[in-house]
């Protein structure tokens, strides 16, 4: 019983990281059918600026209220969301009339550069700030014990997907985001600044893959090469619940999350190839992912 | 090289520059030190897997991210014949090579092919992440990170053995012997491309929807290239291995992937000859760079970036362009 419940809590706090990352990169296809393939370098961005702040701050005044801490996270989420604000405007609007590949080829040197960026930045050794964790104390659920921060996490999690849901579906510019990435050029006739959707769509979801380096980083550290493993898990996430879906990207987080719990139980080893493999079957049955809007 | 296979479709430039490009690399072990001709070697070796990759990206119009996959097949198989059956042949390397990756391709493209433009970059990029997650964690079978050694082989079905220097017969023998492989690759992917089929696989880049009403089948097509790639870029694998001498699941990882992009993108992927410019320009360029600076892949990034931006045609595109416009040039005046 009890590690059943811990098994659920772990792949509900995996599905909250891989929600936040796989959001923004559904967000941004949806309205601008671009699949950014450094927005997995986005997150660590996030992850690195979060430690690096809670480092500095945690050094300089050891005694501080563990709430600042908390809220210092945000300056992962806020580095990233700049970040995406600078890009797309310079690097991605020139290539909107291009075709497909260099826009790929484009986010794709944007990877590359982002990986040594914080290499340089950072160094090749890993960042943690395991104080914001250790804040939080552990909890008792029906007998069971599970750290605190975990918990945190999950609920940030499923406050994002609810505040993501309301911006979209129940604000103005939601509705403008919905118009634009319905029809374009209808948009823009209609008086829509698309340009400036786009570059509003774009720092959201770098804001959320941002916010999802930030809180799990006092976990597992901020770590070279964690933006590509996650933007690998995001595909996933994508491909099975449908680009361009936030329904989608909620409920393919979900079983991408306990299909891995699950595999790090059983089949550690072919983990990876074992999402693959559901992705494979998604797309032979409903080849635009469950949740695909036609 | 026998740039000569059909005269007609050659112009007078091609014929000339693939001359003195064929009398250059033939020259290379008798003037250039080994260090220098196993340089070039690793280039030609890059410049299959390149071309390979460009019947994909050039003729076909899909961006794999996957491709380390197929270089890796083709490594792995070899270093595997070595640790479970001895064998020392480079002719069966190279047959096992092309067999497995073609079959590795032929598998994975049942799922790729049935998408196009981002979904192909995807799925191609998370198959080959699989196959270097299954390298790491089966070290039983791979030797995980340490990777697998592989001596160097037995050239021409066991007749010419690997003298006791290995550099030398790596710079001489076998520098001839993947320059002869180089060849035949490029001389069959030039007929490839040349043929109905290859002219099918343009038409279906230009326009899906009119390729399938003139009859192309669109999809099986697709797959076919799909195939010929990946065994392109095995055969590039295999032959990669002596020259290393050792196989990890780096060259499987997406960076490796990322690495065959560039070579083409470089060298620019709407012409044939770009991708082998731009292979051995690039390794070239990484082998002399690498020692310089440490965020190798920060000017990789900056570098594609400023492609994309400033010169989408590659390193061909650029040449090309010049001379034609230095051939208007007195007409306009």
């Amino acid at each position: 019983m009890d590690t059943l419940l811990s098994q659920i809590l772990n792949s509900l706090f995996y599905a909250s990281i891989l929600f936040l990352i796989a959001c923004g990169l559904s967000l941004v296809y949806g309205v601008m059918r671009i699949v950014n393939m450094a927005h997995g370098n986005l997150y660590a961005f996030g992850a690195y600026v979060a430690a690096w702040t809670v480092g500095l701050v945690a050094v300089r005044l050891p005694d501080v209220n563990a709430i600042v801490l908390f809220v210092l996270l945000l300056a992962g989420a806020l580095a990233a969301a700049a970040a995406g604000a600078v890009l797309e405007p310079t690097l991605l609007r020139p290539l909107y009339k291009r075709a497909e590949e260099y826009q790929l080829l484009m986010t794709f040197g944007l990877l590359l550069v982002l990986e040594d960026v914080m290499r340089l930045l950072w160094g090749p050794h890993p960042l943690t700030a395991s104080v914001v964790a250790d804040a939080l104390p552990s909890v008792s659920l029906l007998g069971l014990t599970y750290p605190g921060y975990n918990l945190f996490v999950i609920v940030i999690g499923g406050v994002a997907a609810l505040a993501l849901w309301a911006f979209v579906y129940r604000t103005r510019f939601g509705v403008m985001l919905r118009a634009t990435s319905q029809d374009m050029r209808m948009a823009s006739a209609l008086g829509i600044n698309v340009k400036r959707v786009y570059v509003q769509a774009f720092t959201i979801g770098c804001l959320m893959a941002g916010l999802g380096g930030a809180v799990v980083m006092p976990i597992s550290g901020a770590v070279l090469g964690m933006g590509v493993d996650a933007l690998i898990l995001a595909f996933v996430v994508v491909v099975i619940g449908g680009l361009g879906s936030l329904e989608g990207a909620l409920v393919g987080a979900l079983i991408v999350g306990f299909v891995r719990t699950l595999g790090i139980m059983y089949f550690a080893e072919v983990e990876l190839a074992v999402l693959y493999l559901i992705a494979a079957i998604v797309l032979f049955v409903r080849p635009a992912g469950l949740f695909a809007r036609a | 090289m026998t740039p000569a296979i059909r005269p007609r479709l050659l112009s007078r430039l091609e014929v000339g520059g693939g001359l003195l490009v064929a009398v250059v690399l033939l020259a290379v072990p008798l003037v250039a030190a080994p260090f220098q001709t196993i340089t070039v070697c690793y280039g030609l070796v890059f410049a299959i897997a390149a071309l390979g990759f460009n019947l994909l990206l050039g003729y076909t119009g899909l961006l794999s991210f996957g491709h380390s996959a197929y270089f890796g097949v083709g490594a792995y198989v070899t270093a595997e014949l070595v640790k479970y059956l001895g064998w020392t042949s480079m002719e069966a390397y190279v047959v096992a090579g092309i067999v497995a990756s073609a079959l590795a391709a032929g598998l994975f493209g049942i799922v790729c092919v049935r998408y196009t433009r981002i979904f192909f970059g995807i799925l191609t990029l998370a198959l080959s992440q699989v196959l270097w997650s299954l390298a790491l964690k089966l070290f039983w079978v791979t030797g995980g990170t340490d990777g697998l050694r592989v001596p160097t082989p037995t050239l021409l079905f066991g007749t010419l053995a690997p003298t006791r220097d290995k550099m030398d017969f790596l710079a001489y023998h076998y520098y001839y012997y993947v320059l002869v492989l180089f060849a035949a690759a490029v001389a069959v992917m030039w007929l490839i491309v040349h043929s109905p089929f290859g002219k099918a696989l343009q038409a279906i880049r230009d326009n899906e929807t009119r390729a399938e009403f003139v009859g192309v089948q669109v999809r099986k097509y697709r797959w076919i290239a799909f195939v010929v790639s990946g065994a392109f870029t095995g055969l590039a694998g295999t032959l990669w291995v002596p020259l290393n001498g050792l196989t990890t699941p780096d060259i499987l990882y997406w960076q490796f992937s990322g690495r065959i992009v560039f070579f083409v993108v470089l060298g620019g992927f709407r012409t044939f000859w770009g991708p082998i410019v731009g292979a051995l320009a690039y390794n070239y360029l990484e082998t002399y760079a690498v020692g310089f600076t440490v965020y190798w892949q920060l000017v990789l990034g900056l570098v594609l970036i400023l492609l994309v931006l400033t010169l989408p045609q590659g390193l061909a595109g650029a040449v090309e362009a010049l001379s034609h416009r230095l051939r208007r040039a007195p007409a306009m005046t």
